[in-house]
């Protein structure tokens, strides 16, 4: 399979990768582009820790074909935090509401919770429990991720940030 | 100088008050230090590595459950462009290996099958490559012939007479027996009023850790090998790889990343391991294999299924008198952690009650089944399950509350398992009574509706084993602590943070000892090269109570040399006591005659010609029984409501009471049994390897269901407080124990809520229909 070239704007940042034709954005982000942050928990769609933004919109990186990503914009969890001292408010609440154990969900938890913050910035527990049902967990139960969530309920700028970084200007 | 001519400290704004005790971080709900590399992505596990020049790895698994291998051809693999190296069991020594080095009979697997394969999944060959597609190009052109044979898929088949033998050395497939005798049971059984015998299987269930296992390694310019690895036990993985290749443990270094989970699904040495290290060493470039999910979930360890049959004796009033168990545990085709769990299993049957007469009988069976190895409670779930049913069986029949039957029963303080152990700590009977409290047991006990229910289930488990299979010739646990002129520490240990905190919990244990701020504390770990000898890893609930106490004893020879600096510059009467606290050193009858750490370390230095000031502090469990040297205990109430049309059991709500000691981080515990009760769920109601003759028929996440956050119930949970003497301040196991008692609680109460009661797990609604007499 030959392969081909495409161009993608990451975190704001133009690149362009030599891909083949069934190479996943998953493993385009980790292999080629070194952002590992981005997890694969599985490759089939089913434990959401593969969650980055395809132009704002929250899709599982191992069921898109990087080809798919050309001309595109792209969000992952390093591009999330507005800077490398501060971060978003929905990675902050995950800090200290106890929400991380292994932290190998985690990526696609946040980035699953901040696209919700932003489309429903007052998302209510059924809401984020339904929103978060693509994105297992091994460790937590769930329970203090889903109150990081709600603690970020109400805190206007979690939706702004999160606007900010699903239209990829994070 | 004398103490009367020092002048008073001078006031110090930052530093806290010098009167009273500074603040202690035992008890606080310190956040994750490593949190934030893992909400930015940040963090690094196996797989996030790339090393120049790395090749990836893939595994060639066997199609069939048992058969001869008659001839491997991986030539046309070789050949094929990109391919770096094919290695199949020929080509590696056949050295056998395993976890239990204390007996090697026990130690019956290599790397890579020889003349015969044992499941669907054993690992033939493995092959080496630029990239991944050729990898997986190259495993199709190995040519393997195998010549099937008959296979066995359950304990009673492969117990037959004239089963099939997986193994040569075992025709009978009886990989070992466990015995464990006490009392008179004969007498007890004779003078009991009310008997019952019972007949339970558990099914197996996959960890599911969400991190697949990855491994990736590098043969170092001097030809040792350095192996990145996603493994709870990095000292096993480091013996156990010198070993197959017949290396030196020394040449061996084992660095544990950032741990995607384990549960006990990562505490062996891996084919992928060795394949890793073997294939780098024959290439000279680094190889990493990272397992994909389907592999984990078809191929990969799981929780024991377990046939138990229990016989109990009861006198009227519902007192013990004697218990029998029989255990047959499906081990698949290898032993791994096996022979520890036919002996936890009995061990687990009489663990929480007083049980004056007990006779177990233990058998590890093997089948052609992917093998089985240890999980989260480890024994425990299948031996609860067994026990805690068959207790709210007998509570029924006797005509008493299964509270009280249980408060009549109950393990109490000082109460001895005997020729096992004697319990410490114990908040058991308290458990109970808050449990009860509540759930509000006593009300709805009174007024049952149809399709509603309450279940009760209780645990005990270990905190830590102190059986030495592993045959170590190092302490249990260590720590290396170091402290430096800037008023800061290093805490150095292989203890191995999989994702369950200890990381966090140990720089507590040591900030507290040495009155620091946890970002005072530098942490060393997860490098066999780097890390004192040793650390056997995380399992068995043993890293707060083992590996603390390493911390603690070495910071207490820290302090001491710490208190010489103070008893010195302040000329103090011998008498005095000197504590550390708010980043000083100080008497605590007189606090003002204090020096913040660092200038007391710069005096201990400078008294010692320069030399550091450091310590190296072990526990290895001694004098302590056979099992473990503290115990946890806890109950559970589950409250269902049964949807007598579909038979789809809900849980309303679960509520837990349990006694873990003290607390050291509470936001910790909870996250512990948060996590605990989401994975019980699971093994309750919607998990279950599904197999067919060997096949493992739902190998992806969406079929194996485990739940997701819409899934769970609400759930409360208190504690009981007790202090274990054993343990760092009181401290013990949270968050393991509590994979027992949620089936059974469940299971209790669907039967109160239906009539059916669940003697082969998962419930599921087709047999609580089935038990309605509905057509399904
Ligand atoms: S890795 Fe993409 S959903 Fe699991
Ligand atoms: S924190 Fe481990 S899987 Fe979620």
């Amino acid at each position: 399979m030959e392969p081909r070239t495409i161009t993608l704007t990451v975190n704001g940042d133009r690149r362009c990768v030599a891909v083949r034709p069934n190479l996943t954005l998953v493993e385009a982000l980790r292999d080629e582009l070194h952002l590992t942050g981005t997890k694969q928990g599985c490759g089939t769609g089913d434990c959401g820790a593969c969650t980055v933004y395809l132009d704002g919109r929250p899709v599982n990186s191992c069921l898109t074909l990087a080809v798919e990503a050309d001309g595109r914009s792209v969000t992952t969890v390093e591009g999330l935090a507005p800077s490398g001292t501060e971060l978003h408010p929905v990675q902050e609440a995950f800090i200290a509401h106890g929400a991380v154990q292994c932290g190998y969900c985690t990526p696609g938890m946040v980035m699953s919770s901040a696209a919700l913050l932003s489309r429903e910035p007052a998302a209510d527990e059924p809401s984020v429990r339904h929103a978060l049902a693509g994105n297992l967990c091994r460790c937590t139960g769930y329970t203090k991720i889903v109150e990081a969530v709600l603690a970020c309920v109400g805190d206007g700028s979690c939706g702004a940030h999160g606007a900010a970084a699903a239209e990829g200007k994070a | 100088m004398s103490e009367a001519r020092t002048p008073p400290a001078a006031p110090d704004p930052a530093a806290r008050p010098v009167s009273g005790p500074p603040e202690s971080l035992i008890g606080q709900r310190l956040p994750r230090p490593d949190a934030r590399a893992k909400v930015t992505g940040a963090a690094i596990y196996t797989d996030d590595i790339q090393l120049p020049g790395m090749l990836y790895g893939a595994m060639l698994r066997s199609p069939v459950a048992h058969a001869l291998i008659k001839r491997i051809d991986a030539s046309k693999a070789r050949a094929l462009p990109g391919v770096k190296c094919v290695i199949t069991g020929q080509d590696v020594p056949a050295i056998r290996y395993g976890n239990w080095r204390l007996v090697p009979e026990l130690q019956d697997e290599t790397v890579l099958a020889t003349d015969k394969v044992r499941f669907i999944g054993d690992e033939v060959a493995a092959v080496a490559a630029v990239d991944k597609d050729t990898a997986e190009a190259a495993l199709a052109l190995i040519e393997v012939e195998y010549q099937e044979l008959p296979a066995v898929f359950g304990v009673d088949e492969a117990l037959a007479d004239g089963a099939p033998a997986v193994h040569d050395e075992h025709p009978d497939n009886l990989s070992l027996r466990r015995d464990i005798d006490y009392g008179d049971l004969e007498q007890a059984f004779a003078a009991a009023d009310y008997v019952r015998e019972d007949t339970f299987t558990t099914h197996a269930v996959s960890h599911a850790y969400m991190e697949p296992c990855s491994a990736l390694a590098r043969a170092d310019s001097d030809g040792r090998i350095t192996l990145w690895t996603s493994t709870q036990t990095p000292y096993y993985v480091q013996c156990l790889l010198a070993r197959t290749m017949e290396l030196r443990e020394n040449d061996v270094r084992v660095i544990k990343p950032a741990v995607g989970g384990g549960f006990g699904g990562k505490m062996e040495l891996r084919p992928w391991d060795f394949c890793a290290a073997w294939m780098a060493r024959e290439t000279g470039r680094p190889v990493k294999f990272t397992l994909s999910r389907e592999e984990e979930l078809a191929t990969g360890r799981r929780r024991h299924p377990v046939k138990i049959t229990s016989k109990i004796a009861f006198r009227q009033d519902g007192t013990i008198l004697g218990k029998e168990v029989t255990a047959k545990l499906d081990g698949g085709g290898y032993n791994g952690m096996g022979p520890t769990a036919t002996f936890l299993i009995g061990n687990f049957g009489a663990m929480l009650y007083k049980v004056p007469a007990y006779r177990y009988r233990g058998i590890y069976v093997y089948t052609n089944n992917p093998p089985a190895g240890a999980m989260r409670g480890f024994g425990a779930p299948q031996a609860l399950f067994a026990g805690e049913m068959q207790m709210n069986k007998a509570a029924e029949e006797l005509g008493i509350d299964p509270i009280e039957l249980r408060l009549k029963n109950a393990m109490e303080p000082g109460d001895a398992i005997p020729g096992v152990a004697t319990i410490g700590s114990c908040g058991f009977r308290e458990c109970l009574e808050k449990v009860r409290e509540l759930s509000g047991w006593d009300a709805r006990m009174a007024a049952k509706l149809p399709g509603e229910g309450l279940g009760i289930a209780c645990y005990s488990f270990i905190s830590g084993g102190v059986f030495n299979w592993f045959n170590t010739r190092y302490p249990f646990s260590s720590a290396e602590v170091k402290v430096f002129d800037d008023g800061t520490a290093q805490l150095t240990t292989l203890a191995a943070d999989i994702g369950q905190g200890s990381d966090l919990i140990l720089c507590q244990i040591l900030a507290e000892e040495l009155g620091l701020k946890i970002e005072d504390i530098r942490l060393v770990t997860g490098d066999t090269a780097a890390c004192p000898q040793s650390d056997l890893g995380t399992w068995g609930s043993r890293v707060t109570l083992m590996a603390g106490n390493a911390v603690r004893d070495a910071a207490r020879q820290v302090k001491e040399r710490l208190a010489e600096m103070v008893s010195l510059k302040f000329d103090l009467n011998v008498i005095h006591e000197i504590a550390c606290g708010g980043g000083h050193v100080y008497s605590k009858s007189k606090p003002s005659r204090r020096i913040p750490l660092g200038e007391a370390v710069a005096m201990a230095q400078r008294a010692n010609r320069g030399r550091p000031l450091k310590a190296s502090g072990y526990y290895t469990p001694r004098d302590v029984g056979l099992v473990s040297p503290a115990f946890s205990f806890g109950a559970q109430v589950a409250d269902v409501r049964v949807d007598l049309e579909t038979g789809l059991p809900e849980v309303q709500r679960m509520f837990t009471v349990h006694d873990c000691g003290t607390e050291l981080n509470p936001m910790a515990v909870e996250g512990q049994l948060e996590g605990s009760i989401q994975m019980s769920l699971g093994y309750a109601l919607s998990e279950e390897l599904l197999m067919d003759r060997g096949r493992t028929l739902n190998a992806t996440l969406l079929d194996y269901k485990l739940p997701v956050a819409e899934d769970m119930p609400p759930s409360v949970s208190e504690t009981v407080e007790t202090y274990e003497p054993e343990g760092p301040f009181g401290a013990k196991e949270a968050g393991e124990g509590l994979a027992c008692p949620t089936a059974p609680a469940i299971a209790h109460a669907v039967h109160q809520a239906t009539g059916y009661f669940c003697r082969e797990l998962p419930i599921t609604p087709v047999k609580i229909l089935r038990h309605l007499g509905r057509e399904i």
